[in-house]
């Protein structure tokens, strides 16, 4: 993860401020940094979004394929998750500087998406067993500044709304052998129903309190940090403790309890948010990356 | 709870009646003359015997050298000027400092003022002691004293102005965006001081009250900001955020103004793209009449 340096007075003065319930730049401890969505941006993907928090960056693209649907659970579809660490965030992440910290955010994802819980993934099953639907979900990190957790977490929930999979037609032959044809037409699709995708709130604790959506800066001075994700109603469907330093389980409760109060709070204008998209049409002057 | 969430908005492109009456702005691959009597400088390159721009800036000419100085770089030093820096390794009788130069800048132990005087001699203890007076992360303000030939800067902290930094906020930003001026230090009237650093890192504090020099500067008081001054550094440092995406000179007036037009928005709306456009545009006509 990017770091950055803090001296020890800049340390005192931010813990101050946090327990003062008055941030650096202004924020009490559970608001949220200016964020910026856009989906669609990628032409090549079936859904893709472009979330900046700050000077947090990050795109997600996902491509719908054909595959197989795991033994275990036939008539499902499955999501496979790859995070790519682009050194352009960070010289950090330069070789194979960012690997580990890819590894660790997808193996995240993983837990918190690849379920029938958050995504609709009966949905994805074209036959059972035998076909399904498997969606990559690639996700880029272009600039680190902080709360990636929460940033491609709405970027995924933001990208899986937009992504539109071709509609497909079985139909056996006289032996019996089925075959598959996509439909042709570009608005025969289907889209995927996002109501229950989580999203990813992250608390730190910095001193005594705890804050979201925490910069770098006050990254420095939190021992641990408390990630939760939460649905549109309100409901934990994983939590992880990261960083080395310890949390009490009293603390635990409160962090979970505002993190739920604070995930709750999000869902609301990021769906506002894509309905609103969605209404301007495909005539909409796109910013992609340049604007 | 806020989260504040849009859609991105289009940049405006920049006005270009600025760009036709400054024919000494050049970006690369503009021609800066056709004329072969003229020697090559940084920042350009001879394409088919014509002298281009190689990089967005400013055309400097000295006799036959044409040189183009780019707005975005790192911090090019000069003698005298004030840096802020952050010390990143302590080396025998010297720390390394960052201060967004190509090469970390350098800081004697010869060249700060220590606790017992300003005639003490350095010994061999003091070598060992380097850390207590400042270690890895610390902030300091200092002024350029010489330049090596490599490029790299030795700054010297003998003044009682100069030393360690204790509690406050850093605004790391473009030097190409300070004003040079005689004094790069304020205390601003609404309640708080600011270093300008020319190399682009702005540093902003509480005014101290009186000063307590007992320590020689490297002593730095942990006790808590009040929640006012905290609020007035903070309006500024988003302030100074908002001058900077608007590319505005930064000096104390600018600052000022811009603390002023702000007020009447909250500390943490300063930093929406519609306010900021709004409060440097009230800014921009402030200093304007200033001038005028």
């Amino acid at each position: 993860m990017a770091t950055v340096q803090v001296s020890e007075a800049e340390k005192v003065y931010i813990l101050h401020g946090i327990r003062d319930d008055l941030r650096v730049d202004g924020r009490g401890c559970e608001d949220y940094r200016h964020t910026e969505i856009e989906t669609d941006v990628v032409s090549n993907t079936d859904g893709s979004a472009k979330v900046t928090l700050g000077h947090t960056a990050v795109l997600v693209g996902i491509k719908a394929d054909l595959g197989k649907p795991k033994p275990m659970l036939p008539k499902e579809g499955y999501l496979e998750f790859f995070v790519d660490c682009s050194a352009n965030a960070t010289p950090e992440f330069e070789g194979r500087g960012g690997e580990e910290l890819g590894t660790e955010l997808s193996n995240t994802l993983y837990k918190v998406f690849n379920n029938k819980h958050s995504v609709d993934l009966k949905s994805l099953c074209i036959s059972p067993g035998e076909h399904c639907w498997v969606l990559y979900v690639d996700v880029l990190l272009l600039q680190c500044d902080g709360n990636l957790y929460d940033a491609i977490s709405i970027a995924i929930k933001a990208a899986l709304f937009s992504t539109k999979i071709p509609k497909v037609h079985i139909s056996a032959d006289e032996e019996g052998a089925k075959e598959i044809e996509l439909s042709d037409d570009p608005y025969d699709c289907m889209r995927l129903n996002v109501e229950n995708v989580p999203c990813i709130v992250t608390l730190c604790k910095v001193g005594h309190r705890h804050v979201v959506d925490a910069t770098l800066q006050e990254k420095a001075c939190s021992v641990a940090s408390l990630i939760i994700s939460v649905t549109q109603k309100g409901t934990v469907t994983c939590m992880r403790k990261v960083g080395g330093g310890s949390l009490d389980p009293e603390s635990i409760f409160e962090m979970t309890e505002a993190g739920k109060r604070v995930g709750k709070a999000l869902h609301a204008p990021l769906m506002d948010l894509l309905q609103q998209e969605e209404r301007l049409g495909t005539k909409r002057q796109k910013v992609g990356f340049l604007g | 709870m806020a989260a504040d969430m849009r859609l991105p908005v289009i940049r405006k492109p920049v006005s270009l009646i600025v760009s036709t009456d400054r024919r000494d702005l050049v970006v690369p691959g503009d021609v800066i003359t056709s004329d072969t009597g003229f020697m090559r400088g940084h920042g350009t390159y001879v394409d088919e015997e014509k002298l281009t721009a190689s990089v967005a800036g400013e055309v400097q000419r000295v006799d036959k050298l044409i040189c183009v100085r780019p707005l975005k770089t790192r911090f090019n030093g000069e003698v005298g000027d004030v840096v802020v820096g952050r010390i990143t390794e302590v080396q025998q009788k010297r720390w390394k400092v960052e201060t967004n130069s190509r090469l970390d800048s350098v800081l004697l132990l010869s060249s700060v003022n220590l606790p017992g005087g300003e005639l003490r001699r350095r010994s061999a203890e003091d070598e060992l002691t380097m850390r207590e007076y400042l270690q890895e992360g610390d902030l300091i303000s200092a002024e350029v004293q010489s330049v090596f030939s490599d490029g790299a800067l030795s700054l010297h902290t003998r003044s009682l102005k100069y030393g360690k930094l204790g509690q406050g906020v850093l605004v790391q930003l473009s030097p190409s965006l300070i004003k040079r001026q005689k004094s790069h230090f304020h205390n601003l009237p609404c309640g708080a001081s600011i270093i300008l650093g020319n190399n682009g890192f702005v540093w902003l504090y509480p005014t101290p009250g009186q000063q307590e020099e007992e320590a020689g500067g490297f002593y730095t008081s942990h006790e808590p900001v009040s929640l006012s001054d905290r609020e007035v550094i903070s309006r500024l440092r988003n302030c100074l955020l908002a001058l900077a995406a608007h590319k505005v000179l930064l000096f104390d007036t600018s600052v000022l103004y811009c603390y002023e037009s702000s007020l009447q928005h909250q500390v943490k709306d300063v930093l929406k793209p519609e306010v900021m456009e709004e409060i440097v545009m009230l800014t921009q006509q402030k200093l304007l009449e200033q001038e005028g």
